[in-house]
């Protein structure tokens, strides 16, 4: 449909909603935040992992390192059971170089241990905080909902949606009206007063009474006009009527032309 | 679905008289666009009448959005065709 209806209404929510999304939404950008919030959280776990996986590997290595240097303690000792101090030595000596490496990575191991427990600890505030925004975003989501909803009903007062421009125009347009009435009507009052213009009530004579008038005036004349002639012809014309008998037909014809008037 | 006429009020109309009022709003929209006043006159009127008719008003008080408007039953061509264009209506 593309007609005068469909078109009208599409105007007028095209103007509203203009109106309405002046401004972005931000609950789309509360939405796209909280995204970008649980990326990070992610990546900060991820990271935890990561770490705890190497700290695992240490702790492997370093039970090897440890499985090698009981090996060469034991050596050490069979060999100087058997007399061969030089053996013994070599071993003991190899173990001191495994010892270092364990040390070395247990010092690794620790520190690597802090920083996971850092991590973790830092993984629990991000989580903590991220629910935090989750909840606090539904609320202002809700908000703005309600906002959106309470805007939409002011604007519906106040005259910028289809609702009250509708009224607006219906209150313009009987404003005008009464004005061009109210013109009207003193402008006609003044054309009466002037005489420019009949007046039409009935207080004056129109057309019709004045002819009437006029015609049932002549008729007067011409009934005065008989009864003087007959007058002047000798005695009443009532006589004259009544005493004639010719004349019988004459006052019938007469009397029929008055009824017919 | 509701269709407001204006300075008159929203009506409920049963989609089955859509076609009908279609039909003449159609045929309001060629006559605008043709400036046939008369044709205008007359179609505006008959389209009126056949949206009273066919629909239920719904109370002052509600407060719902038209899907269809329509202009007032006095308003003339020339409005109608201003109403219609994009920056018409509201300002803004």
């Amino acid at each position: 449909m593309s007609g005068v209806m469909k078109r009208m209404g599409m105007i007028f929510r095209a103007k509203a909603n203009k109106a309405l999304d002046r401004a972005e939404d931000p609950r789309e950008t509360l939405d796209y935040s909280y995204q970008k919030q649980l990326e990070l959280l992610q990546k900060v776990r991820r990271g935890v992992a990561d770490v705890a996986t190497s700290r695992k590997r240490l702790e492997l290595q370093l039970n090897q390192l440890q499985g090698q240097s009981t090996k060469l303690e034991d050596q050490g000792r069979k060999a100087l059971a058997l007399g061969r101090e030089d053996l013994a030595r070599e071993a003991l000596s190899r173990r001191a170089a495994l010892q270092q490496q364990v040390t070395d990575l247990e010092t690794q191991h620790q520190t690597l241990q802090g920083e996971e427990e850092k991590l973790t600890l830092a993984a629990q505030r991000l989580q903590a905080k991220v629910d935090a925004f989750r909840t606090r975003k539904e609320t202002i989501k809700a908000t703005y909902t309600a906002a959106q909803a309470q805007t939409r009903i002011g604007e519906a007062f106040s005259g910028i949606s289809e609702e009250m421009g509708d009224v607006g125009m219906a209150i313009q347009r009987a404003e005008d009206k009464t004005a061009q009435l109210q013109a009207r009507a003193g402008a006609i009052d003044e054309l009466l007063a002037s005489g420019a213009l009949d007046d039409q009530s009935g207080m004056a004579k129109d057309d019709i009474a004045a002819e009437l008038d006029r015609i049932s005036g002549g008729t007067d004349v011409e009934l005065e006009l008989q009864r003087m002639k007959a007058e002047l012809a000798g005695g009443s014309p009532q006589q004259a009527i009544e005493g004639g008998k010719t004349d019988e037909s004459q006052q019938s014809r007469t009397q029929h032309k008055f009824d017919k008037q | 679905m509701i269709v407001r006429i204006m300075g008159e009020g929203q009506v409920l109309v049963a989609e089955s008289h859509l076609p009908g009022l279609n039909r003449l709003d159609d045929e309001l929209l060629a006559e605008i666009e043709g400036g046939d006043h008369e044709g205008f006159r007359r179609t505006l009127g008959a389209l009126l009448d056949a949206v009273r008719s066919a629909g239920e008003p719904l109370p002052d008080d509600a407060l719902q959005p038209s899907e269809l408007i329509l202009p007032a039953a006095d308003a003339t061509l020339e409005e109608v065709k201003a109403m219609l264009k994009d920056d018409g209506l509201i300002p803004g």
